[in-house]
């Protein structure tokens, strides 16, 4: 079969229609990851067992299972209890719980490469623990972890064709629907990963930059 | 009740593909990871860019539209696969893509002495390499070759999109035939679960063993 160029433009509009989709749930599912990953992190550093430990286990369960079967679960199951929930945001609702639990780690591992010199000086200065956080652990915590979170949120973006099995018309199902409508599939299937290999190399350039920019730890 | 026993036999089945699956894939993977990981190392420049653009170019696209390319464009170029064939191929090229940076950076995290002692020794390169280096870097390696077949494992869900008979597709058949969504995805959740525990358990002990012998060579 011949790679046909004419095609190829006449597809481009409807891949363009699923690549903003495909951004989008990027984005909402990076900001859900970010929010959810520091509420398991600070869960699991609660002076209080039972939250610490249920809420460990139920990360470590999440890590341990696909991503697909977890969607699957969030658009068919919960249906059955009364909740019904647009495609797009089960898909975001699953990539967010997902990494959240990744990026939990990047947040405990920030926040345990805070020397504890900190910790004592915030005490000796006699901050209270909301100021020590806002003031000394959480300023110095952040930026080493930028480059660790921009990875996963690359990760994510990769994971994204997920979502066109619970009906998202993202990027892949576009092209999916293209190519079942013109019994093509060289040219939509290889426009995809054309796509992704592009995002995915500029992203490397920008992590490269967020490594040199905020990696180092100043001592 | 005797029916779920029935539907439960169809989710074991679906478990027996998912492991053969997995571990088809892992040796796969193990191979392109050494073959790749090695291949950066190399003193000729045309092995080092051939292992880069491996690596970049699988780890730079979604898992998703490799497999989707394997099994819908390389039969256009004559290439025909089995479900199963594209599903090994598509995991371990990918998983191996991964796994080839862990090799790179274990090697290179073994110390210049080990290096200069080789030398001294007399040992050729392979020499120094297979007796010295290798079977200390690959200590470093196990950890995150664990985390690299549970990725693996959990990648395994999405050939269920290209009609393989595995876990989650088994799922959507007792779905469609039941019409109750709640069992056999919880089911296979934790199947799942418990197949990634048997991973990281099974990685750990092998390291205990490994590691045998080889205390106080490293801290």
């Amino acid at each position: 079969m011949e790679w046909d160029w004419n095609f190829v433009w006449e597809i481009m509009p409807t891949l363009i229609q699923g690549v903003k989709i495909t951004i989008l749930a990027t984005l909402l599912g990076s900001v859900l990851a970010a929010i959810i990953g520091l509420g398991i992190a600070l869960a699991r550093r609660s002076p209080n067992r039972a939250l610490s430990r249920t809420v460990g286990f139920l990360a470590e369960f999440i890590r341990g299972t696909p991503l697909l079967v977890q969607l699957y679960f969030i658009f068919y199951v919960l249906p059955d209890i009364g909740i019904l929930l647009p495609p797009l945001v089960a898909g975001v609702i699953g990539l967010g719980l997902h990494y959240g639990t990744y990026t939990a780690e990047v947040y405990r591992a920030g926040i345990d490469n805070v020397p504890r010199g900190q910790w004592e000086a915030a005490k000796a200065c006699n901050l209270n623990a909301r100021q020590t956080w806002t003031h000394i652990i959480i300023p110095q915590a952040i930026p080493p972890m930028i480059p660790a979170l921009a990875n996963y949120f690359i990760a994510m973006f990769k994971e994204t064709p997920l979502l066109s099995a619970i009906t998202v018309l993202e990027l892949m199902n576009q092209a999916k629907s293209v190519a079942n409508t013109y019994y093509r599939y060289i040219e939509p299937i290889t426009l995809v990963g054309a796509f992704f290999l592009a995002i995915s190399l500029c992203s490397v350039v920008l992590l490269r930059w967020l490594e040199r920019r905020y990696g180092k730890i100043e001592r | 009740m005797t029916q779920w026993s029935g539907y439960l036999g169809l989710i074991l089945q679906g478990a027996l593909v998912t492991i053969e699956l997995t571990l088809m894939g892992s040796v796969l993977a193990l191979i392109m990871a050494f073959l790749a990981g090695m291949g950066r190392l190399s003193r000729f420049f045309a092995l080092r860019a051939l292992a880069t653009a491996y690596i970049e170019f699988f780890r730079g696209t979604s898992i998703f539209v490799q497999l989707f390319f394997a099994y819908f464009v390389l039969p256009l170029a004559g290439v025909e696969l089995t479900p199963l064939q594209a599903g090994v191929l598509a995991l371990g090229l990918n998983v191996g893509a991964y796994a080839a940076e862990v090799v790179r950076g274990a090697v290179q995290s073994i110390g210049r002495e080990q290096h200069e002692a080789c030398i001294a020794l007399n040992l050729g390169r392979w020499q120094g390499m297979r007796h010295v280096i290798l079977p200390q870097a690959f200590l470093v390696m196990l950890p995150t070759f664990g985390n690299n077949a549970i990725e693996l494992l959990k990648a395994t869900a999405v050939v269920s999109l290209i009609s393989l008979a595995d876990l989650t597709f088994q799922a959507q058949v007792v779905r469609a035939q039941t019409g109750n969504t709640m069992v056999p995805f919880t089911t296979i959740l934790i199947i799942y679960f418990i197949l990634a525990l048997l991973i990281s358990w099974g990685v750990r002990s092998l390291e205990r063993r490994m590691a045998r012998g080889l205390d106080g060579v490293r801290v």
